[in-house]
């Protein structure tokens, strides 16, 4: 015999200027199996609480129903003051009054019906509500973090220092990404690789760290603090535990002559070699696609210098399975190259460089030992031009949006060209200046004032190559737009910051949103800028947009923040509204027939087969069953099943029909 | 005088107009230049191509005038060099276009780019009588209105000789619609001639 | 076969040789050229300038009558025209009403479907893969093509090649043995229709482009739009004041290479005509055999 209690809030005036509460409790009170009815000014306050929790015990009430706002604001208020009273509090549900009614229509008896009767039919379906318990899953306390930059060294670091567990994997030979390949950083100009290098060592030595470098995610299955991810082991071609990092080997290697990728092409590195001198770990690899070994079956000049005989050359890619109970991306970001602007050139004049491959030359272990010389012959160039904005804020190239970071290190660049090339003269076409950052605005100050950069606002319509020279035609908008000329030894182009290549393989395997441009999404723009859409993957540093070091790290720690927080706990709760497949008794064991149209039709994969086994492991029938873990309850395959087999718990198919009946038998 | 807001779709100025009659969007020029710095014309023009949106931007009776009476949309030469780089795809050719229209019909054309509105105009007198260029009809149109008299006149002799000059013109047969397609179009609202 | 042919107005009297070495290279690929009977002038920049109703009313009779004629493509060799006829098929295949207007002015149903090429499309589709048989004479000789602005712009419109630094020119002149080099002024203005009016701005953007060329070692330019030529070639005298030099390099149209390079003679071709005379430098035609 249902006792349901009723009650409907005034929300102050939110709700009963528009809708005659005393009427819609006086009504619901009428109907059978209602044994309270009543309305109040605010529900959700204590006294609010204290109605229910009171009624539920005085009138031994079977369920409840909060006629109030929309649920995504206050079911679990009402749940837990059921609970408090001992009532499940799957059997308290909310009717939407506020947003659904009050909020959107005018006030009259239609929208006083309107109320009356959205709460009829949800007392038909509490009526049939059942007990439900939520489901606790376990945790594993093992982060797995992609990508070995600055955001994922620093989010290792800090879940490490929690006491939790920590697998780095990394795709390139070394940790470090973008940050080690710069020179010098805004707005301290500290050395880059210098604060950076600690930390990578610290990764190393950390106990609870496991680094796999030259590494990629192969797979991932699971939920939330039940991953399990399948890492492929890229072959080094090296024996890890053998190699003493000696370096014989790259100084013995015949191909000296592969563009090296950490110098962004303007230096040269062999086939079997170390990214840069701090690489973590500072051991080689080799580049199986340039060796002279792979191509011909000749030369293993490396295998015979080994002094260890540490050389693999058959060595296979090894796939290997962790559980993990969070993930946290942090896969950075790319800039784009120089031969994406045709106005430039097309990436056909050497002395046209990228800002990545400006930070090479002025790095002090670059391919120039950190003088700036210009890539065509050497000279060092008397007169540069930095162009800002190349590519970003620029709808008509496809990247409509700004890059953050290129107005500072535009700056940082002709700072550090005026320290190095004394005399030399440099230019710079801006569009806008972004400095926003903590000391960054008196950074570019400095740049202007004390080193004599010449800012020009107006964009670069064209450049091209004259007498070794390159001619630059930009506009002084400043000055009504006129045309100005400029003819440098060197061009450095602020291109502009991209998803990293892979970003929507990887998004795609682990089910996590990206937008039109490849950024990873995340949850919430303001509120949620570290978390996904998916439960238990975070976001960490420029794969979610270009940033920063400090917006990396900030991020990087409050990921590790956020996975304490789910790490302190030994055990999961998840919402049990979720799809399950009738069971009864021998012979019929379910409904089901294993026709499995609903694992086709689930899209969180969360289906999987049930067996039903006698006593002798004969298999009797093979039934679809419902992983708890992965189930959201989005209802597709109750849809999809032809028997009604499965249902959702706490939305039954009963339940969704008496309700409609329950409006329609007016 | 104050910038006006572009709100309110009874926008004073040129640029509601343009936008109404042409669909090119000004409002969306950010005025990063690349259009003047890579106009050929632009030193020789009183208002860069991107100074002259940002003209149009303040919405202002004062800053139209300057521009319709400016000698800058004649100098204009339609190279389309400044759409092929705008990061905003202004069609700012397409705007030349209309203002020189709108000069021409307001009769406000700068007195320095006479001659260049002089040449348009005798060019199209000739169409208009034969139905192609006529290119002696063309240049002693062009003489009388501008009294350039001995300009290009040792050109004739080379041009005659090489054969490239026509003394008689190339007349079409249905000059009448020629005529006809002139009425309806740039003569509508003026007297017989350009 | 038979082609559509829009010689429009330049070619039938200032720029002459242009049609006749168009017609003549046709000729020596089987292609009769047709011309739109009763064509008017398309209004070049003068229309567009002045009125816009006019300026697309001039090309839509030209293009109607074409239909009307059953010619599927028409080629036009002037860069002007060509811009004119493809922007005015454009704009009133994307405004039905202003289609309809237009069609009342030219009292001729106008459908917009004739497929209009410039010359290098021609080129392209109907010679390119027979002309290395027919190579008689390679023309060697270091070139720079000039394209001007309206073979390549607006792209999205006339959809030819790419806006910056073309190439369907350059591949052209490799295969008839002439060297095309690299230079930085390949779509920049001569100075269009300002030939009489403003002279001396024709002298500045027609001298820049001269300069650049010759300064990077090219013999001749090679060009396909009769203003670009009638600028780098009749203006020559304006591009000397300019530059303060006396600058001999040529100028060609395309047409003009390829018919030297297949045999046909200089007078076919019309190489007299020019102002700027088409001869080579003894020691440099030397240092190319």
């Amino acid at each position: 015999m249902a006792r349901i209690g009723v009650f409907i809030c005034h929300c102050g005036e939110n709700i009963s200027a528009t809708v005659d509460v005393v009427k819609v409790a006086e009504a619901i009170g009428q109907l059978e199996g209602v044994a309270y009815s009543t309305e109040y000014k605010y529900m959700c306050s204590d006294p609010g609480q204290g109605l229910i929790r009171q009624a539920i015990i005085d009138h031994k009430l079977t369920g409840v129903i909060v006629g109030a706002c929309s649920p995504r604001m206050h079911e679990p208020t009402f749940r837990k003051a059921c609970a408090e009273a001992g009532l499940n509090p799957f059997l308290c549900e909310m009717a939407n009054l506020r947003e659904h009614i009050s909020w959107v229509h005018e006030k009259g008896d239609a929208t006083t019906n309107k109320a009356i009767d959205v709460v009829r039919m949800l007392v038909e379906k509490v009526k049939r509500n059942h007990p439900l318990t939520s489901i606790k899953v376990p945790v594993t306390k093992t982060a797995l973090v992609i990508g070995g930059g600055i955001a994922g060294i620093q989010a290792s670091l800090d879940i490490a220092n929690t006491g939790n567990q920590v697998i780095l994997i990394e795709k390139d030979p070394s940790i470090g990404g973008h940050m080690s390949q710069l020179s010098e950083t805004f707005p301290t100009l500290d050395c880059s690789q210098c604060i950076l290098t600690p930390r990578m060592v610290e990764v190393a030595q950390h106990p609870n760290i496991t680094l796999y470098t030259y590494a990629e995610l192969e797979s991932l299955d699971g939920f939330i603090g039940n991953f399990k991810a399948r890492i492929r082991k890229k072959a080094k071609s090296i024996d890890e535990k053998l190699c003493t990092g000696c370096g014989t080997c790259t100084l013995k290697c015949p191909t000296k002559k592969i563009p090296s990728e950490f110098n962004e092409g303007l230096g040269n590195r062999t086939s079997i070699y170390v990214p840069f001198p701090q690489a973590v770990p500072n051991k080689p690899v080799i580049d199986r696609i340039n060796c002279t070994y792979y191509k011909t079956g000749k030369c293993k000049i490396c295998e015979k210098v080994c002094p260890t005989k540490a050389i693999r050359f058959d060595q296979p890619d090894e796939i290997i399975e962790v559980a993990v109970g969070a993930i946290v991306l942090a896969t950075g970001f790319t800039v784009k190259n120089t031969d994406f602007f045709p106005e430039y050139g097309y990436g056909k004049y050497k002395d046209v460089i990228t800002g990545l491959q400006f930070e090479r030359l002025a790095s002090a272990s670059g391919p120039t030992l950190g003088e700036i010389k210009r890539p065509s012959d050497g000279k060092k160039p008397e007169t540069i031009v930095f162009v800002a904005c190349a590519g970003s804020r620029d709808p008509a190239k496809g990247i409509p949006y700004c890059s953050k970071i290129c107005c500072m290190y535009t700056a940082k660049h002709a700072m550090l060209y005026q320290h190095k090339v004394h005399g030399g003269k440099s230019y710079v076409f801006y569009m806008d200046i972004r400095a926003g950052g903590k000391n960054y605005e008196e950074f570019v100050r400095r740049a202007i004032e004390e080193d004599e950069v010449n800012y020009v606002r107006g964009r670069v319509s064209t450049i091209y190559e004259k007498n070794g020279k390159l001619i630059v035609k930009g506009a002084d908008t400043l000055l009504g737009g006129v045309p100005v000329e400029i003819e440098a030894d060197m061009v450095v182009l602020a291109t502009a910051g991209v998803s990293s290549p892979g970003s929507e393989e990887l998004a795609q395997k682990l089910h996590v949103s990206y937008d039109s441009y490849k950024f990873f999404a995340e949850a919430h723009p303001k509120l949620k800028p570290v978390e996904t859409n998916t439960a238990g993957i975070f976001l960490a540093g420029a794969c979610q947009a270009p940033k920063d070091i400090p917006e990396s790290v900030a991020m990087a720690s409050g990921v590790a923040g956020k996975i304490a927080g789910l790490f302190s706990q030994n055990e999961l709760s998840r919402e049990p509204l979720i799809a399950v497949v009738n069971r009864s008794a021998p012979p019929v064991y379910s409904t089901c027939v294993g026709c499995f149209l609903c694992q086709t039709a689930c899209p969180y994969l969360a289906i999987e087969k049930e067996e039903i086994k006698d006593r002798t492991g004969k298999i009797i029938k093979s039934i679809a069953k419902v992983n708890p873990g992965l189930c959201q309850g989005c209802g597709t395959c109750v849809a999809f099943c032809r028997n009604k087999s499965i249902d959702i718990q706490g939305y039954t198919n009963e339940q969704m029909y008496t309700e409609v009946l329950a409006l329609l038998n007016d | 005088m104050a910038h006006e807001s572009n709100k309110n779709a009874e926008t004073k100025g040129l640029i509601g107009e343009i936008s109404k009659n042409t669909g090119v969007e000004i409002i969306k020029c950010y005025q990063c230049g690349k259009c003047s710095a890579g106009c050929p014309l632009a030193t020789e023009m009183e208002y860069s191509p991107s100074l002259a949106m940002r003209m149009l931007q303040t919405n202002t009776s004062d800053y139209d005038e300057k521009l319709l009476t400016s000698q800058t949309i004649w100098l204009c030469v339609t190279c389309e060099m400044c759409i092929s780089r705008c990061p905003m795809d202004i069609d700012i050719p397409k705007v030349m276009d209309y203002l020189r229209e709108k000069s021409l019909n307001r009769k406000k054309v700068n007195p320095k780019a006479k001659n260049i509105l002089a040449f348009h105009k005798s060019f199209l007198n000739s169409i208009r009588r034969t139905g192609r260029l006529y290119e002696i009809g063309l240049l002693m149109d062009y003489k009388a209105r501008t009294l350039t008299l001995v300009q290009d006149l040792s050109l004739a002799p080379g041009m005659l000789l090489k054969g490239k000059l026509n003394i008689i013109p190339e007349m079409i047969k249905n000059r009448r619609l020629l005529s006809s397609i002139f009425k309806k179009t740039i003569l509508k609202k003026k007297e017989e001639s350009l | 076969m038979t082609l559509g042919f829009y010689p429009g107005c330049s070619l039938e009297g200032s720029s002459r040789e242009y049609s006749e070495s168009v017609i003549a290279l046709a000729k020596a690929f089987d292609i009769e050229l047709k011309q739109i009977p009763d064509w008017n002038c398309c209004g070049a920049t003068a229309a567009h300038n002045l009125n816009k109703e006019l300026s697309l009313s001039l090309p839509a009779r030209i293009l109607a009558i074409a239909e009307r004629e059953g010619m599927d493509e028409v080629v036009v060799p002037c860069a002007a025209c060509y811009s004119r006829l493809t922007v005015t098929q454009h704009e009133l295949n994307h405004d039905s009403e202003l289609k309809k207007k237009v069609s009342g002015h030219i009292e001729m149903e106008y459908k917009g479907t004739s497929s209009i090429l410039n010359v290098i499309q021609m080129i392209e589709k109907y010679m390119i893969d027979k002309l290395e048989n027919k190579i008689t004479n390679p023309w060697k000789h270091k070139v720079a093509c000039y394209y001007g602005c309206l073979l390549v712009r607006p792209h999205d419109i006339l959809q030819f090649d790419r806006v910056e630094n073309p190439q369907t020119m350059d591949i052209i002149l490799k295969k008839i043995g002439a060297i095309p080099i690299d230079w930085a002024f390949k779509t920049e203005c001569c100075g269009a229709g300002f030939s009489v009016s403003r002279t001396d701005i024709v002298g500045k953007l027609s001298g820049n482009i001269v300069a650049d060329a010759t300064d990077r070692g090219a013999e001749a330019i090679i060009v396909a739009c009769p203003m670009c030529h009638s600028n780098l070639d009749m203006r020559r005298p304006a591009i000397n004041s300019y530059l303060k030099k006396n600058i001999t390099a040529p100028v060609l149209y395309i047409t003009q290479a390829i018919g030297l390079s297949i045999g046909l003679s200089e007078k076919e071709l019309g190489l007299q005509r020019h102002f700027v005379p088409v001869t080579f430098n003894k020691i440099e035609e030397l240092s190319n055999k």
